[in-house]
């Protein structure tokens, strides 16, 4: 018996929320009272896996382009070969994406969107939000083997070093029916999902000609740029960008909401990031009810003085 | 072209949730149902095949009988046919069984479904169904065409996106950006009329054992007062932020 964890790499690193999940995998293994080991595709040196947890690694060489259906195969045999009850990944697209076709291939119950180490063990009881955050619910796995989907940012790091084996693992390639033609992604930018902060502004801007300003409060603090559904609708911004129940949840450490009014809707998409920030020039505007810290004000004039004294103080901190 | 889209019957958006029975089920008093936003873009969609490539589309739901208005608003929209999988839907991956055995029998070439629904969020039913069918499956499909056997899509990337071809039988887990926000249909009178006349069958569920239990609910803790800041003093909020948040 085992803890299994995908770990996600991306231009050579581990990414965060990938660490995250093996540090979660190592408290799930710690109250299994069992090993933590981990699939890893396409990056040798998992010496830093030890740090969390991960006292084994089976390292997969695959040159090709990520494919759900063919990485879901090769998550289905490492699980088999490490015998593993439970196998852990994270909230990232990609993991989503793979997971259903996981679960299906070890015939496990797959809970996603999990926020904190199973309440139980036996049975095994997990704790998982649902209705876009405005509540949580107890799920209890019933099958033998359990798939977790845990929550961007829920958990967050935590070091137990340990000595890692690393072992190269050469699956069955599986062919997929899906074939990736074109990757469209900007490399020099944070992405929402994987962001720490992230900069949202609503209609409270005017127009889109006015997010020069917003681009620039994000650079500043290394911040992905976000949006409200309204925003979104009008093509003001593109729909990647729109934030909220139908559009991208946000699990940030920090999020900055500017001339956003705060609909529930837009509340249920980023309730579980931890710091929230309201700029807006209406004081009954809901979302001041939902956030941590806020100011009444006028954005064209609030932004450009933060912009201002937050490079200050970055200068002075760095 | 043979489109099923799967339809889920979730409360409306500006929702309260409440739970019921000690906290054990959801408390539908006072909450109105709609289609679930995802599958109402991928109906939408699939609305748009029915009218350039003559496609036939087939809606269908797992639920009891309280989901019906949910799927004659799908007929008034345009669906041709609907049926209902007469069972509690427990988990995803029961709903995602029964789904499955309806769409194998009636060998549909596409089949859409929300990448979630916005009750549950679990994400999972049009992946499990891809896996129990054998078929291609794209997930956060912000654009689809088919042509032939053949289609081209596009899924929402963390951070971007990707184009990716495929064959049939497809899977699709759908969002906003397959149809615009300005694309979706009110159902006008001619259609709801319409509607009432269009076959909704009722199917008995196959029994498909579920993988997991909802033991209770429970809502996230009051949040505390808010701080304000003065506008003129924005040392403040980095103080703040930096000091006691920590999060600069």
């Amino acid at each position: 018996m085992s803890v299994l964890v995908y770990i996600e790499s991306e231009n050579g690193a581990f990414k965060k929320a990938a660490l995250e999940v093996a540090s979660y995998g190592r408290a799930v293994a710690n109250a299994l009272n069992t090993k933590l080991k981990a699939v890893v595709f396409n990056n040798e040196d998992c010496t830093q896996l030890a740090t969390y947890g991960v006292e084994k690694a089976l390292s997969v060489a695959h040159s090709e382009p990520f494919n759900a259906k063919i990485y879901a195969d090769v998550i289905v045999q490492a699980a088999q070969k490490e015998q593993a009850h439970v196998v852990i990944l994270s909230s990232s697209a990609d993991s989503r994406y793979l997971a259903p076709m996981l679960s299906v291939g070890l015939n496990a119950g797959y809970v996603p969107n999990v926020v904190e180490v199973p309440t139980s063990t036996q049975p095994f009881v997990v704790k998982r939000s649902v209705f876009s955050n405005k509540a949580f619910c107890e799920t209890e796995i019933t099958t033998e083997v359990k798939v977790i989907g845990l929550s961007n940012n829920a958990f967050g790091l935590v070091e137990q070093s340990v000595s890692i084996d690393v072992e190269s693992f050469s699956p069955t390639m599986s062919s997929s029916s899906v074939s990736v033609e074109k990757v469209d992604k900007a490399t020099n930018k944070v992405s929402i999902a994987d962001a720490e902060t992230v900069v949202s502004a609503g209609r409270g801007l005017k127009g889109p000609e006015h997010w020069g300003m917003i681009e620039e409060l994000a650079d500043v603090l290394g911040a992905a740029t976000a949006c409200s559904k309204p925003v979104s609708d009008l093509g003001w911004r593109p729909h990647s960008e729109h934030v909220g129940q139908t559009g991208k949840p946000v699990a940030s450490n920090l999020y900055i909401a500017i001339g956003i009014s705060g609909a529930i809707q837009h509340l249920a998409g980023i309730n579980s990031s931890k710091v929230k920030v309201v700029i807006n020039t209406d004081p009954e505007a809901p979302f001041f009810k939902a956030a941590d810290y806020g100011i009444v004000g006028d954005a064209f004039e609030v932004v450009p003085k933060l912009i201002e004294k937050l490079k200050t103080f970055k200068a002075q901190n760095s | 072209m043979k489109i099923l889209v799967c339809i889920s019957h979730v409360p409306d958006t500006t929702s309260k949730i409440n739970f019921a029975n000690d906290n054990t089920s959801f408390d539908t008093n006072g909450v109105q149902f709609v289609i679930n936003p995802n599958d109402e873009f991928g109906l939408t969609r699939a609305m748009w095949f029915k009218e350039k490539q003559n496609a036939s589309v087939d809606v269908i739901n797992v639920g009891g009988p309280e989901t019906e208005s949910t799927l004659r608003k799908a007929l008034a929209i345009g669906a041709d046919a609907a049926f209902r999988v007469n069972t509690a839907p427990t988990d995803g991956y029961a709903v995602a069984k029964e789904l499955s055995k309806v769409a194998k029998e009636g060998h549909y070439d596409l089949i859409i479904a929300g990448r979630e629904s916005i009750d549950y969020n679990g994400g999972m039913v049009p992946g499990m169904m891809a896996a129990e069918l054998g078929a291609s499956f794209v997930n956060n499909c912000i654009a689809l065409e088919i042509d032939g056997e053949k289609a081209t899509a596009v899924r929402e990337i963390d951070g971007g996106k990707e184009t990716v071809t495929c064959t049939l039988p497809l899977v699709i887990g759908g969002q906003k950006g397959l149809v615009e926000e300005s694309d979706l249909k009110i159902p006008n009178m001619r259609g709801i009329m319409m509607a009432r006349k269009k076959p909704l069958s009722v199917l008995e569920p196959s029994g498909q054992q579920a993988s997991s239990t909802t033991l209770k609910f429970e809502k996230p803790a009051p949040k505390g007062a808010i701080k304000m800041v003065d506008a003129e003093n924005i040392d403040e909020l980095i103080d703040l932020l930096h000091n006691e948040a920590k999060v600069i």
